[in-house]
């Protein structure tokens, strides 16, 4: 390997070190009720979702509407497996059936489970829908997503979805421990190390020969066939990956929220995460990352104002009533749409040669502005 | 079978008058697919504004002004979401428009979201369509037996349209190849404005009797019928009119029956009601996989 | 010689449009064959029927002695079918597998117009067709366990790009390369994927007439050196008589004569149908 390639590798190393340095620390100083802490796991879980969305939509070019839908088994599965068995035995939660699942797993291997039933009906789910055109199979996978709800609401499967009711009590972010002992896991650093690995395995991924095929496939399927690349299997491969982390990323939603309904994974939230896609650039890991905490930070935290009654000092409490924030969302990520269609990073990844430049670009703007 | 179909005829009275205002949502989408290959996933969401339209526009106007003033405000709506969210889109990679629509779609529902504060809202009694009529000894309303009349009949309506006038020339050249009517003179853009107004008016007509049946709406209550009549058109083969409006009333009949039918399997008829959204999904998985033209479409070759 | 590629009645039809009519030909190890014609007469759909692409309606394509591709109209297209021999191949069982299954039997091909990869380098183009034979899955690719083998597959990337004469162009953008260079390098990816037959659809379009004299050269010399079968679509006649070995000419979608190239200009048919127009094309 080269030089100026293994800097680049420590660098970012560095770079990830220092973040999770912060966390920990800001998980030890700030109080545990922090809006901030809000805003780093729920960003960092749709970093997750969104970067698995962006290995379908933005490298394998294959537009799936799914997401909500894998998410969701991936919620259920971790809450089932790890809702403790005394508590499904009580009347707590099952309060209208006997539940029929009879073991409980600690989250590690519940994250684990929920990713592969994911993953396993993602299998299933792409043998028919997988040879569709791109605006069939968009409306395939979101019928697929739209079914999926049903389903786990139907009272016939009550016995283990609980029907149309909530379930909780199981290993949510605060009942999580360090393995082995009954220590609480600092639970923001744990949404963080979750989904930090699984995107490193995407990155890993997408850097390999596998996902160059990807990418192939991407840019002209006719080609990508010519030089020997079977279209159905490397179709179904991505398809497989970007669900089972899809799943992952709904367990730590299902962890992070405390409780879990099927009703709440409805196709907006797909269209929600396909919109940070978007934002963040198609195509573009970082940017992806880089979207989502700026989604999850505005419409959590720095925005909250419009939805009050006040907002920038600016006291208006017919304008700014509930559901405002929303609406100006939703005019800003169609500006996007329509005037900066490549988002934030383009297809391009955040290197800190690109952030040199652009600082300096900024300075020398900032220079001409005061002469 | 005779007495199956006497038991459950309210259900089937119910799933034609619902085949009915999916068949005028569906033609909407099948027009724009056709010409503009775009799934246009805010049509939904331009029904469900016509709902929220009427709700506001006859608290304060009699029905003779506040019915066509619904009409005329969803054709502009239509026409507005072409000209500012498809149009400057059009040689952008078809991903994009797709994107676009789902914000389109996102936006129409965060805005109703805004105006309704989140309630549902009561939907204006029409005065006699929502009156009670009984037939075959079951009880309906009047809306139920106008709605497959009235479809029928605008159906032939814009058939004639498209195939006697010369914008429905202009459509039927559009929708066959883009570039080359393009190059024949066509002005595509008003062409394709007309298609969205056309879509938007059918729309808004089917919010009129759809609504009056559901009686309230919420800012998500355009979603459902917008995806159903979606798949209603991929049945009946995606750009074709005829195949939009049988896929729609096939569709609007075995979800009725579906919903409050027969015991299937055992499982007596209440427990599938969750499944009548879901056995439209189960069928357009079923069609795309067997027969991806629908009944009436055409097979394309692509070039290499 | 060996006969490494023949084609026994092959039929494609559209709905009523008959695009190739019952073409039989071969190509033998180690010649360099032209197909030839005017336009729309049938040679790229000849291609695509060979190559996976399009699924002929009828006949059989033969590649180094096993059947890879059989084929008889039936159902709706029976009745369509305007071709002959409809129930010759009956018998056999019906045979058309995907592009990808055709290039790895070692048939690799170009494009009329241009299929790069457009979002990657030059090398990336080259690297990703390495990807058929990369003896690697999905898990040790990830965790890089197989990273012997994408050394060995960058090397060689490498070396075919040098012997190519692209490796100064490396890192750019395929898509921004120079017309001439982007053919060439659809045809060091073709190589990439180790090839025993090339299929070249029209390589010297848009082409001057020095760049058409340096591609005569290099198709003899990759034939040479990888040990290559080619057979070609092409316009232009000074290419096509300078390096065939045989020529076969379509017209309206069958084949209205065969042999060298000397024979083929004095041909009358193919004066009439074809030669006589080319001096315009």
């Amino acid at each position: 390997m080269d030089r100026a390639k293994k800097n680049h590798l420590i660098r970012i190393f560095v770079a990830i070190a220092v973040v999770y340095l912060a966390v920990l620390v800001l998980e030890f100083t700030l109080r545990p009720t922090s809006i901030l802490f809000t805003v780093l796991r729920k960003g960092a879980i749709y970093s997750l979702v969104a970067v698995s969305m962006n290995l379908l939509n933005g490298f394998t070019g294959l537009f799936s509407l799914g997401q909500a839908g894998f998410m969701l088994l991936g919620a259920y599965t971790y809450a089932i497996f790890t809702m403790p068995v005394s508590v499904k035995e009580s009347e707590r939660v099952y309060r209208y059936y006997e539940c029929i699942v009879g073991f409980d797993t600690g989250s590690f291997v519940g994250l684990i489970a929920a990713g592969l039933v994911a993953a396993f009906f993602a299998f299933l789910i792409g043998l028919p829908v997988l040879r569709l055109k791109s605006d069939y199979l968009a409306i395939a996978t979101l019928g697929f997503a739209e079914i999926i709800r049903a389903i786990f609401q139907w009272d016939v499967l009550g016995p283990l979805t609980n029907g149309a009711n909530l379930l909780r009590e199981y290993k949510d972010l605060s009942r999580i421990t360090l393995p082995f002992t009954d220590i609480p896991f600092p639970p923001t650093l744990f949404v963080f190390i979750v989904a930090g690995v699984c995107i490193l395995l995407i990155v890993l991924l997408i850097n390999s020969s596998f996902g160059r095929a990807f990418k192939a496939i991407r840019d002209d399927e006719t080609a990508a066939e010519a030089m020997g690349i079977n279209l159905f299997k490397h179709k179904e491969l991505s398809f497989v990956i970007s669900s089972f982390f899809a799943g992952v990323s709904g367990a730590l939603l299902a962890a992070f929220q405390y409780t879990v309904q099927a009703q709440q994974f409805e196709s907006m939230m797909t269209y929600e995460i396909l919109l940070i896609v978007v934002i963040g650039g198609i195509g573009s890991i970082s940017g992806s990352c880089i979207a989502s905490f700026l989604y999850i930070a505005l419409s959590e935290w720095w925005l909250r104002g419009l939805d009050m009654g006040k907002f920038l000092g600016i006291s208006a409490p017919d304008l700014f009533r509930s559901g405002f924030r929303r609406l100006v969302f939703s005019v800003i990520i169609m500006v996007i749409v329509l005037f900066f269609s490549k988002g934030i990073m383009g297809d391009k990844e955040l290197s800190f040669e690109r952030m040199k430049a652009f600082v300096k670009r900024a300075g020398r703007k900032k220079k001409e502005t005061a002469k | 079978m005779a007495e199956f179909f006497h038991q459950n005829l309210s259900y089937f009275l119910s799933g034609i008058s619902v085949g009915g205002q999916y068949a005028l949502i569906a033609i909407g989408y099948t027009m724009v697919y056709g010409i503009l290959r775009l799934i246009n996933f805010a049509h939904g969401d331009v029904f469900m504004c016509a709902g929220l339209i009427m709700v506001y526009l006859s608290a304060s106007l009699p029905f003779v002004i506040s019915v066509p003033l619904v009409l005329v405000f969803t054709v502009a709506l239509g026409f507005i979401i072409e000209r500012v969210a498809y149009r400057p889109l059009r040689s952008a990679p078809r991903m994009s428009v797709m994107i676009s629509a789902i914000g389109v779609s996102y936006l129409l529902q965060n805005a109703a979201l805004y105006f309704t504060g989140g309630l549902a809202k009561v939907y204006p009694a029409l005065p006699w369509l929502s009156d009670s009529v009984v037939i075959f000894g079951a009880s309906t309303r009047m809306v139920t037996i106008v709605t497959p009349f009235l479809t029928v009949v605008l159906v032939i309506l814009l058939t004639l349209l498209i195939k006697h006038t010369k914008i429905g020339m202009a459509m039927r050249a559009v929708s066959r190849d883009f570039e080359t009517s393009q190059l024949m003179g066509i002005r595509i853009n008003r062409v394709i404005s007309i298609t969205f107004m056309i879509g938007s008016l059918l729309a808004a007509v089917a919010s009129l009797l759809y609504f009056t049946n559901y009686a309230s709406v919420t800012p998500t209550s355009g979603s459902m019928p917008g995806l159903k009549a979606f798949v209603a058109a991929v049945f009946g083969g995606i750009g074709s009119i005829p195949g939009a409006v049988i896929g729609a009333f096939i569709i609007g009949i075995c979800e009725n029956i579906i919903k409050g039918g027969a015991s299937i399997f055992g499982i007596p008829g209440s427990g599938w009601t969750t499944f009548s959204d879901a056995f439209t999904f189960a069928f357009l998985i079923v069609i795309l996989v067997v027969k991806p033209t629908g009944l009436f479409g055409e097979k394309s070759v692509d070039k290499v | 010689m060996k006969e490494l590629l023949r084609l026994d009645d092959i039929t494609m039809q559209f709905g009523g449009v008959v695009a190739v009519n019952n073409l039989s030909m071969n190509v033998k190890e180690g010649e360099i064959v032209a197909l030839i014609g005017p336009n729309g007469a049938g040679k790229t759909t000849a291609f695509n029927c060979i190559t996976g692409v399009y699924e002929p309606t009828n006949g059989r394509i033969v590649f180094d002695g096993k059947t890879i591709i059989t084929n008889h109209p039936s159902g709706k297209m029976q009745r369509n079918y305007a071709g002959f021999e409809a129930d010759k191949y009956l018998g056999e069982k019906t045979l058309h597998p995907t592009p990808d299954v055709i290039t790895k039997l070692g048939i690799a091909r170009t494009f009329q117009n241009i299929r790069l990869f457009k979002s990657m380098t030059v090398f990336e183009n080259v690297l990703t067709a390495m990807h058929v034979r990369a003896k690697e899955n999905v898990f040790s690719a990830v965790f890089r366990l197989s990273w012997k083998e994408e050394r060995r597959m960058e090397a060689e990337t490498e070396k075919l790009l040098s012997e190519q004469g692209l490796l100064s162009h490396r890192d750019e953008i395929a898509t921004s390369l120079p017309y001439g260079l982007q053919r060439r390098l659809e045809i060091a990816r073709a190589l990439a994927t180790k090839p025993r037959l090339l299929l070249l659809d029209e390589p010297a379009a848009g082409m001057n007439p020095q760049e058409t004299q340096e591609l005569s050269l290099f198709i003899k010399e990759i034939k040479e050196r990888y040990d290559l079968t080619v057979l070609m679509i092409e316009h232009h006649m000074d290419l096509v008589m300078g390096i065939s070995d045989r020529i076969y000419v379509l017209d309206f979608g069958s084949l209205i004569a065969e042999g060298t190239p000397e024979e083929i200009q004095s041909n009358q048919r193919v004066i009439d149908a074809y030669l006589g127009v080319a001096e315009d094309v």
